[in-house]
């Protein structure tokens, strides 16, 4: 029997890493909230790798942070190890990287949680979304209870018909072991939306007493380590450390030798993986020349022994998987305590999907995460917290937040996923931004901490903060900007003697010796020429004064790039009536219905020959009228 | 929507045996069907399967038979320009066909203006930008040569060397990309590897850039003045080169007092020929003068031709001339080598203008004249890599914006290593972005701006 249990303004259906900001950005705007999850156990579960960040992701982070989301604060919490990687290849590639505590990642956020006001956590299972004309008006649980609402946000990952792999096991399951949802797909498909299979895997674990660590090579975490939150602290924590070892030819032959067991060449896997992210069995054999591959060994936690073989995802048998792990140097004795598994599960294709993550045909429904073809906890978590602001604005009655490419990776996520054919688990890449030298880590909160204010989700301590960090960049730039020294000033003369720098021709100012290579702010701070300063806003400085060309040829860029934006298709546009344009195109446009020709370029499928028609059709109209 | 139907005689005029007449827009079937008078009773234009000829008459006003015809349907979108067009396969010449297209211009069709079918090809999209600007330069073709090149441009040539160009830097900026975003199974990027591969980008445009200067060349032609003291044989060069009797040619010393042009073509390249008065000091008023404007068009010019008279020998007046020169663009022709009584030899010309081509030859004789277009040929496309086989027609934008690249690729190459990889990567994008706008790949709202107002768009 059906009953009805309430009312709210938002149902979130899932809380992995996009549910739980979701959850918390739409309840932190004002909205009545419901977060519904298969198991409060599970909550913010990091079924695969333990940690977060690295390249692009480490960016996405940071942005999430700047506009008030939870992942940086949380990983900042639960972090074991932290790493800059990537820090000789320039200021707009290197990247954090955190190892996380699984576990206390997982209690943190539910803490969270269940502090976070109009917010309501719920164990069920939700089977159907009901609609009436205006859209999405409420969801319903296996048990019957029907929570009426406004908005919707599917966020339910890897766990629609999920199917657990392992060589000739196969079981429907959700990751590590959670019960699937085998219903919600068929509600998705009733309300119209499309679905596509993807698959994903994950390594075997394995147990730290039984490995040999003398046989590898420990990477530790930095020695000053930072973190992903503007408004952690920077007291320093004990780093746990991972450790490198890699496989060996035996290992490869294993693999051979096994292969005609492997789900993926016997046939029993159809969905698609990503290429980014390969099995173990697909690189051995892709790669057949290589010999050996790297693979790193990562602490699931501090109070845990479990540890992660990284690089090893695979759904060979559990016998095979075994023999590959004992022939890895160090881990000749090791006990596995949990079995890799591929997993395959259905996804709402994205191209149905406005860039405000709103699906075109089912006002109030959104989808965010997994669920929309991607892969990573740090690409759910931005779809997430865009999906949950979103989906706020539009029971608070405001426009759709829509983050331009040239301002976020998150823009840069968004606007591919409904621009951009996927064949594969989506996975954010630095060089999928075109204007990555702007978006860089440490400047997130410069791009987005005032977009968060005018939406609602920077509270009054992150605002004050942010300010004070602005107040004290502009301060430092000034000195560094007034100062000047002269050829004939011998201070000068001996500290760049020092410093192997050469001497001055002219006068200079301290923002045009900075560009040097070989100056750094921490010197000119040493020398007492700039007053001291959190390493953050030295940084800054530095960044924006050696970069400063570069900046500005991405900023020329831009602007090239936002004219094409700015030319706007009108939202009633017939391209039936649009002479001229290839089938292909003309389907894809009238899927996707882009807001400019800008987006209408992206669109995989639309040629230059085809946008010339496009313009030249909305040009004529423009001038008719 | 189509557009209103337009004609046209298709084929260049006075070749070949059949002359094509093209229609084309929303009534071009029913308005040709209206004057077509298929050989087999009963059958109509309006029910021809696409692209299969149907034999038969343009008719007048009267019925009666004007020239008998093959006439194609094609229905949009499977046409050229993408819509409704008829094509009328005339067998009786240009006169029968310039009668053909006034019947069918009768039935209230406007005669196409020069392009308008490729313009709306473009506008239906069926070219992109590069084939669109290659559309303009068909129509401003001068030559035979330039036609070709420019049609070669609208069968997307341009795209396909920008499209190997594009290849190399994808593949750099792969290089790079790599070993940012996978770092740890990639290390760092293959600094030699990157290098040649830009090397290899450098080169390419190089040959483009070449090959789009050669066929600036052909397009827009060369002046080549023709210059020497009095009576060398100037006018008589001339009227060789130009085939007919342009210039008074006489014996007297100071005949031509006044600039002489004529539009030539020597080996393909349009040339404006210069002939001028006979550079001496004189006590003519007019002759001064036109000493003068020899001077002037000398300087101007992109090549001269400088006559001396072989019977003659060296004088201080070819002295004179010779200062007026540039070297570098000269050649000497030591005219009159019919005569008997030669006065100048190799030897003697070495030793005095080095580094120029010498020719002897005769004008009257038309000894040494193929040589000398040979000579002005190899020297007008000296310096953009005259043995290079490539072809293409660049636009004036895409010279522009692929000499930018040239340099920049030659800058990033001396930058390798110093520069941290994510400004590598800048200006990989940026010359990526560059050659995209040659192609058309890369749209920008200005090209497009420009394309349409090229094409009188909205008017
Ligand atoms: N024998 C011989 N006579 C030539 C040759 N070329 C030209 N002449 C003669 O040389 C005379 C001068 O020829 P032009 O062509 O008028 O000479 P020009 O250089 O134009 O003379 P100005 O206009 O007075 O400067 C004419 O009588 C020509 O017939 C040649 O190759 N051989
Ligand atoms: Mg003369």
């Amino acid at each position: 029997m059906i009953y009805d249990a309430g009312e709210y303004d938002v149902v979130v259906i899932g809380a992995g890493h996009a549910g739980c900001e979701a959850a918390l950005a739409a309840a932190r705007m004002g909205c009545r909230t419901l977060l519904s999850t298969l198991s409060i156990e599970h909550i913010a579960l990091m079924p695969c790798n333990p940690s977060i960040g690295g390249p692009a992701k480490s960016q996405l982070v940071r942005e999430i942070d700047a506009l008030g989301g939870e992942m940086a604060l949380n990983t900042d919490k639960a972090s074991i190890q932290m790493r800059m990687i990537n820090t000789g290849k320039g200021p707009a590639v290197q990247a954090l990287r955190a190892q996380a505590d699984k576990h206390q990642y997982h209690w943190a956020m539910v803490d969270t949680l269940l502090q976070q006001p109009g917010l309501d956590l719920l164990m069920a299972e939700v089977e159907r979304i009901e609609t009436d004309d205006a859209g999405v008006s409420a969801v319903v649980t296996r048990t019957g209870a029907r929570y009426r609402c406004q908005a919707a946000i599917v966020t339910s990952g890897t766990y629609l018909k999920g199917r657990i792999i392992i060589g000739d096991v196969i079981y429907d399951g959700g990751p590590n072991n959670q019960v699937p949802a085998m219903k919600l797909s068929q509600s998705l498909l009733e309300l119209g939306l499309q679905l596509g299979r993807f698959k994903t895997g994950t390594p075997p674990r394995i147990n730290r007493r039984s490995v040999d660590f003398s046989k590898m090579i420990e990477q530790p975490g930095d020695e000053r380590p930072l973190r992903f939150s503007y408004l952690s602290s920077l007291e320093p924590k004990e780093q746990i450390s991972c450790w490198l070892t890699h496989s060996t030819p035996l290992t490869h032959r294993i693999v051979m030798d096994n292969i005609h067991r492997a789900p993926m060449f016997t046939g029993v896997i159809k969905g698609i993986g990503t290429r980014y992210c390969p099995s173990f069995e697909d690189k051995v054999v892709r790669y057949a020349h290589k010999s050996s591959h790297q693979l790193f060994i990562e602490p699931e936690g501090r109070n845990t022994d479990e540890m992660y073989v990284q690089g090893l995802n695979t759904s060979l048998p559990e016998d095979v998987q075994l023999q590959v792990l004992r022939s890895i140097p160090g881990l000749e004795n090791v006990h596995m305590m949990r079995t890799g598994y591929a997993i395959e599960y259905d996804y709402v294709i994205p191209a149905q999907l406005k860039l405000s993550l709103e699906a075109r045909a089912v006002p109030g429904l959104f989808t965010a995460g997994q669920v929309n073809g991607t892969s990573g906890y740090e690409e759910a978590a931005g779809q997430g917290l865009v999906a949950g602001i979103n989906a706020a604005l539009k029971v608070l009655g405001g426009e759709a937040l829509i983050l331009k490419r040239s301002q976020a990776y998150l823009g840069v996520m968004v606007d591919d996923l409904v621009n951009k054919d996927n064949d594969e688990p989506y996975r954010l890449l630095t060089s999928r931004a075109e204007y990555r030298l702007l978006l860089r880590q440490d400047n997130a909160d410069l791009r987005l901490t005032n977009i968060g204010r005018e939406i609602g989700l920077v509270d009054d301590q992150r605002w004050e903060v942010f300010n004070r960090k602005l107040e004290q960049l502009e301060e430092i730039r000034q000195e560094l900007e007034q100062t000047s020294f002269t050829p004939a000033d011998s201070a000068m003369a001996s500290f760049l003697a020092e410093h192997n720098s050469a001497g001055l021709k002219d006068r200079l100012s301290l923002w045009e010796l900075l560009r040097r290579p070989e100056i750094g702010m921490e010197q000119l701070v040493e020398q007492g020429w700039i007053k001291p300063a959190p390493p953050d806003i030295l940084e800054q400085m530095e960044i924006q004064s050696k970069y400063e060309g570069y900046i500005n040829k991405q900023r020329e860029q831009v602007k090239k790039f936002e004219k094409l934006e700015q030319r706007l298709i009108p939202e009633d546009i017939d391209y039936q009536k649009v002479f001229g344009l290839s089938n292909e195109a003309l389907q894809k446009l009238q899927t996707i219905r882009p807001r400019s020709i800008g987006q209408a370029s992206r669109i995989s499928g639309v040629n230059p020959a085809d946008i010339n028609v496009l313009f030249v059709n909305l040009e004529k109209a423009r001038r008719k009228s | 929507m189509q557009e209103e139907t337009i004609a046209a005689i298709s084929t260049p005029p006075g070749e070949g045996g059949i002359a094509i007449i093209r229609v084309s827009g929303a009534e071009a079937i029913a308005k040709v069907d209206a004057i077509f008078q298929p050989r087999v009773q009963g059958r109509s234009l309006l029910e021809l399967p696409g692209y299969q000829m149907m034999l038969g008459w343009v008719k007048d006003a009267q019925g009666e038979p004007v020239d008998e015809c093959l006439a194609v349907v094609m229905r949009q979108p499977h046409s050229y320009t993408a819509e409704d067009t008829v094509e009328i396969h005339c067998h009786g010449g240009v006169l029968a066909a310039r009668q053909c297209l006034q019947e069918v211009l009768n039935q209230d069709i406007r005669e196409a203006l020069p392009g308008e079918f490729t313009q709306r090809a473009f506008l239906n999209g069926r070219l992109d930008i590069s084939q669109a600007e290659a559309v303009i330069e068909v129509i401003r073709a001068r030559s035979q040569k330039a036609l070709n090149l420019a049609v070669k441009q609208l069968s997307g040539q341009n795209r396909r060397y920008i499209e190997k160009l594009e290849d190399h830097l994808l593949q750099a900026a792969a290089i790079i990309e790599a070993s940012i975003d996978f770092a740890e199974d990639v290390g760092e990027p293959d600094y030699e590897q990157l290098e040649e591969l830009l090397n290899k980008v450098a080169d390419e445009l190089q040959m483009l850039l070449d090959a789009g200067r050669r066929a600036e060349i052909y397009r827009s032609g060369i002046k080549v003045v023709i210059c020497g003291k009095p009576n060398v044989g100037k006018s008589s060069l001339l009227n060789w080169l130009s085939g007919r009797n342009r210039a008074i040619v006489t014996e007297i010393p100071g005949t031509t007092r006044d600039i002489i042009e004529e539009y030539i073509n020597i080996k393909g390249i349009p040339v404006r020929l210069i002939d001028t008065a006979g550079i001496r000091q004189t006590e003519d008023r007019v002759e001064t003068i036109g000493v003068q404007m020899a001077q002037q068009a000398i300087a101007e010019a992109d090549l001269a031709i400088f006559l001396l008279d072989v019977s003659s020998g060296i004088t201080a007046e070819d002295e004179d001339v010779f200062h007026c020169l540039d070297p570098s663009r000269t050649i000497i022709l030591i005219n009159k080598d019919d005569l008997q009584d030669k006065q100048i030899d190799a030897a003697q010309i070495k030793g005095r203008f080095t580094g120029m081509p010498v020719i002897f030859g005769s004008v009257q004789e038309e000894q040494g004249l193929s040589e000398l277009q040979d000579h002005i040929e190899m020297m007008v496309l000296s310096g953009c890599g005259a043995e290079g086989a490539m072809e293409i027609l660049l636009s004036e934008r895409q010279q522009r914006i692929l000499e930018q690249c040239g340099e920049q690729v030659l800058t990033v190459r001396g930058l390798l290593g110093m520069l941290s990889l994510d400004c590598l990567a800048v200006e990989i994008g940026l010359l990526l972005d560059s050659l995209g706008e040659v192609s058309g790949r890369n749209l920008k709202a200005e090209v497009l701006d420009r394309i349409f107002k090229d094409f009188c768009i909205g008017k």
